[in-house]
């Protein structure tokens, strides 16, 4: 065998790539990661599309980010500086609004307008998502035992977590139970009268995946969002000084301290194998790069089928990768403001635009919302996630100026006849036509527009069919399922061949677990 | 009833929870907000308002005022120029801290005093055969620090003065918006950021000003739990909090040298005149030390563990302790911590500790006392060298 420069080459430099990396140079790996985009991150990337005004472009609040990788990483001496994100406001269709504040005092006080039911009903909601997601927390950082297999170290996990759900107490199981299975509008029902309250904690369960709030199954992806702690706090989400893309870049500074060496610019075409074992990779320009090792942070998708030929995997991982779901379902849109908008239930500036505004307003809404995108079409009237990030970080936008980033729900990959520029700029018409309706001053406000639909995502990103988590977070995609059974320890059939994407388990949303599992898994090996 | 500050007028009606507290016999906001995070963001990304009016302020001048000082303080004030500030503590006669604060030279014979405590029965003491004026101008004179990343960026929208040309611990004297004001370019957070020095009859203009001018750049007035946070995580030594004054200590173990609150670099090795404490300090110097004043690091991964015994998630303290917790190495106390606090920005729990100078030593393994659940538990933590953040732009 010849003798090679790298040990490992990850391929894309998103941010589970990047941990990936770090992790292997910090146990003393020669790791070189390849990014086919001129900026590192993936989706988590900050850019100045618009001349001032700095955008995380994709994934734009963070949380679920371990904090164990944190500390392991020393990311904070790197630039990672995470800035509270504390409410939400939800205009109601009334005129009327209802806050969500950090205070829990205000909290309460704020619901009781609405529903004194709900608001004492609140605290011991939140109480049991804490512990459910401290119930989850050690699956996150474990790697997901196949409970088919006789082998030891699968064995010893089915005993570890089996005494962790024992632990648990029958009344936390069965919460935990129902909400892997219940849609999050039936569990949330079992709390809450107040329609809009239901509807707006019940787009957690919604976010990223082809599902409406009274599809079973999204309760799970409500949890996934409840498990992110900052400072030790469950459910906490922050914003990241400069935006998405200075988290990426810190971990990249995290890897190049290490040691790794990190390339921009360098799509790769093929990944390069030889009798059943890799040998390195073909880039986009010819060139080839050697390594015994090669680690892909992309989709399941992309990693399986498209960087590997086909003839090169058994036929069942083949099929279960074709039929491992993405459905992308989300879009975005970044607006360049050049002042401040106005809610019309909240006039002026006010410490609520410093937190996320839901368009949110009932159930119905959201379900109807995802009525259109079942039967191929963007929502007419979409739930959006709205947060202004110069309101939480100066730096964004030049003075006086803003930023806002939209989350949009629903808009399929599968449009009916397609994506197309008419069609992308008729979503984006829709998105700011439905918040125009609660921000009557918006449209005066706007310098710029990008609209992303999931084919943007995909084209730009490489995201399979645009899904933001690279696969679906659906319970049939999850653990030892994610991304196909018997393949969900960052292995692959391919011998040297392995995988740390957010497809592999617990993936979605910017955590880092999967690279740093991957990682685990990769040093434990050898 | 306590004072209020020139600002109050301003400050009180966005005291949302009511959260005050006293400092110097003021009435001051611990925050603004029911909880202090963005104020704190402000610091390190921003820019944060404090109202410091409660400081105590001494103007002293004339042919003598350069003499007083240097015969009082450790620093060599003969080498202070005029628009320069000095930090400094100043001793008793055994060189045990009474205070700390800066000294401004704002003409040859004109110096601005800080003080935390009241300081003018000392000054008048030590000013005894001297041709000085000592004037208490606390009540006179308001002061706001403004500080963070983008302090240096709202004042330049409000005042004629050259600021990127203003050094770290230097001080002008210019206007905002007309309004005459001194501005040094000093602070309690160890970022980039300018305290403000103004006749009190001009405090709620100036306030003004800034904040008319700050809107822009998210200026965000800031409480003393904010501050708090900061000034840890820059290694500043509180007084009353991690060192008590030697007019004030009980016994002498309550007292402190500036060699053991880790000021050493404040008491030159050569200064010409004579100072108080001059000769104590002058062997402390030679002489092996007792105590070290150095940061901690409590182990994220033990203090996580000792509540998970509990079935607990970590609760981590977001506002900052000020109460004594005792450090241990090897089962036997070796000091103690007296400040400490989750910093948010570094990720880490942090405290300042008094450790046995043997057990001081960047890196050293030891334990600190915590409370989980109603029970005294161990903490792992290892000492670190302060500061524990030390931003480029704060001098830069």
């Amino acid at each position: 065998m010849t003798t090679s420069r790298y040990d490992a080459i990850l391929i894309g430099g998103g941010h589970n790539g990047l941990v990936a990396a770090a992790y292997l140079a910090r146990a003393g790996r020669k790791v070189l990661v390849l990014e086919k985009r001129p900026v590192l991150g993936g989706a988590a990337v900050t850019e100045e599309i618009f001349p001032g005004f700095k955008f995380s472009v994709f994934s734009y609040v963070v949380s679920l980010l371990r904090p164990e990788i944190i500390r392991d990483l020393d990311l904070p001496r790197h630039g990672l500086q995470i800035l509270p994100l504390e409410s939400t406001v939800t205009p109601l269709e009334n005129g009327d609004y209802l806050g969500s504040w950090a205070d829990p005092d205000e909290n309460r006080r704020e619901l009781c307008r609405h529903s004194p039911r709900d608001a004492e009903a609140m605290s011991q909601f939140g109480r049991l998502m804490q512990h459910m997601a401290m119930a989850v927390k050690p699956i996150l950082g474990m790697m997901p035992p196949d409970p088919t297999s006789l082998a030891p170290s699968d064995l010893a996990g089915m005993l570890k977590l089996g005494n962790h759900f024992r632990s648990l107490g029958p009344d936390r199981f069965h919460a935990l139970f129902k909400l892997m299975t219940m849609s999050s509008a039936d569990y949330l029902d079992e709390w809450y009268e107040f329609d809009p309250l239901k509807a707006t904690k019940s787009a957690s369960g919604i976010i990223g995946t082809f599902l409406g709030p009274r599809s079973p199954g999204s309760a799970y992806v409500l949890l996934h969002h409840y498990m992110g702690e900052i400072d030790g706090a469950f459910r906490a989400w922050g914003f990241q000084k400069g935006g998405t893309g200075a988290i990426s870049e810190a971990i990249a500074g995290a890897a190049r301290g290490h040691g790794a060496e990190i390339r921009t610019d360098a799509g790769v075409a093929q990944v390069v194998v030889r009798s059943g074992r890799v040998t390195g990779v073909a880039l986009e320009n010819g060139d080839e790069i050697e390594a015994p090792m090669v680690i892909s942070g992309l989709d399941p998708r992309r990693t399986l089928l498209q960087l590997v030929e086909e003839k090169e995997l058994p036929g069942d991982v083949v099929d279960a990768v074709k039929r491992f779901k993405f459905r992308g379902s989300s879009g975005k849109v970044n607006l360049a403001l050049d002042g401040l908008p106005d809610l019309h239930c909240l006039p002026g500036a006010g410490p609520h635009l410093k937190g996320a505004i839901s368009i949110s307003p009932s159930l119905d809404y959201l379900e109807r919302a995802y009525d259109d995108a079942k039967y191929g079409e963007f929502s007419r009237h979409p739930y959006m996630d709205v947060v202004i990030p110069s309101m939480i970080d100066p730096g964004m936008a030049p003075p006086g100026k803003h930023v806002m980033s939209i989350f949009v729900q629903y808009a399929p990959y599968n449009l009916n006849g397609g994506w197309n520029n008419d069609r992308r700029e008729a979503f984006g018409d829709a998105v700011v036509n439905t918040l125009a309706r609660y921000m009557p001053n918006l449209k005066d406000r706007i310098l710029y527009r990008q609209v992303l639909t999931p084919a943007d995502i995909e084209r730009i990103t490489g995201l399979s069919e645009g899904n933001i988590f690279q696969g679906e977070l659906a319970l049939h995609q999850l653990f030892f399922l994610r991304p196909v059974p018997a393949w969900a320890k960052y292995r692959t059939p391919i011998r040297g061949y392995w995988q740390c994407g957010a497809g592999t388990h617990p993936g979605g949303g910017i955590m880092g677990a999967s690279g740093h599992l991957a990682a685990r898994a990769i040093l434990g090996e050898r | 009833m306590l004072k209020t500050t020139p600002f109050h007028p301003r400050t009180a009606p966005l005291v949302r929870a009511q959260t005050w507290r006293r400092w110097a016999g003021y009435q001051v906001a611990s925050s603004y907000e029911p909880h202090p995070d963005r104020e704190y963001a402000a610091v390190r990304n921003g820019a944060a308002l404090f109202d410091v009016s409660p400081l105590h302020k001494y103007m002293i001048s004339g042919p003598d005022a350069e003499r007083l000082l240097d015969r009082m303080v450790t620093r060599d004030v003969t080498k202070c120029r005029v628009g320069q500030v000095l930090y400094t503590p100043w001793c008793d006669a055994s060189g045990k801290i009474i205070d700390d604060g800066t000294i401004s030279r704002l003409e040859e014979m004109r110096f601005r005093l800080t003080a935390a405590e009241p300081n003018l029965r000392w000054l008048t003491m030590n000013a005894v055969g001297l041709d000085v004026t000592i004037e208490d101008v606390s009540e006179r004179t308001a002061a706001l620090a403004l500080q963070g990343p983008l302090s240096r960026a709202v004042l330049e929208q409000v005042s004629p003065a050259d600021l990127a040309a203003l050094r770290y611990f230097r001080l002008v004297e210019t206007t905002i918006r007309k309004i005459p004001v001194t501005i040094s370019r000093t602070g309690y957070t160890g970022d980039l950021g300018y305290e403000l020095w103004v006749d009190a009859t001009r405090a709620l203009d100036l306030w003004d000003a800034l904040s008319d001018a700050g809107a822009a750049y998210g200026i965000t007035p800031a409480g003393i739990w904010a501050l708090d946070l900061a000034r840890i995580e820059a290694g500043l030594v509180m007084l009353d909090v991690d060192y008590h004054s030697a007019h004030h200590a009980l016994i002498e173990a309550q007292k402190s040298s500036p060699f053991e609150l880790g000021l050493g670099w404040t008491v030159p090795a050569t200064k010409p005149g004579p100072y108080n404490g001059r000769q104590a300090l002058r062997s402390e110097r030679e002489s092996p030390r007792a105590w070290a004043f150095v940061g901690l690091e409590v182990s994220w991964e033990s203090f996580e563990a000792l509540h998970l015994d509990r079935g607990l998630p970590p609760h981590l303290p977001v506002i900052a302790w000020r109460v004594s917790q005792p450090v241990y190495r090897n089962g036997a106390q070796v000091g103690y911590a007296s400040s400490g606090c989750w910093s948010p920005l570094l990720k880490r729990y942090i405290a300042l500790a008094h450790l046995e100078a043997s057990n001081s030593d960047p890196g050293t393994a030891v334990t600190m006392e915590v409370t989980v659940e109603h029970r005294r538990c161990q903490a792992r933590a290892v000492v670190r060298s302060l500061p524990f953040f030390d931003p480029e732009r704060k001098r830069a």
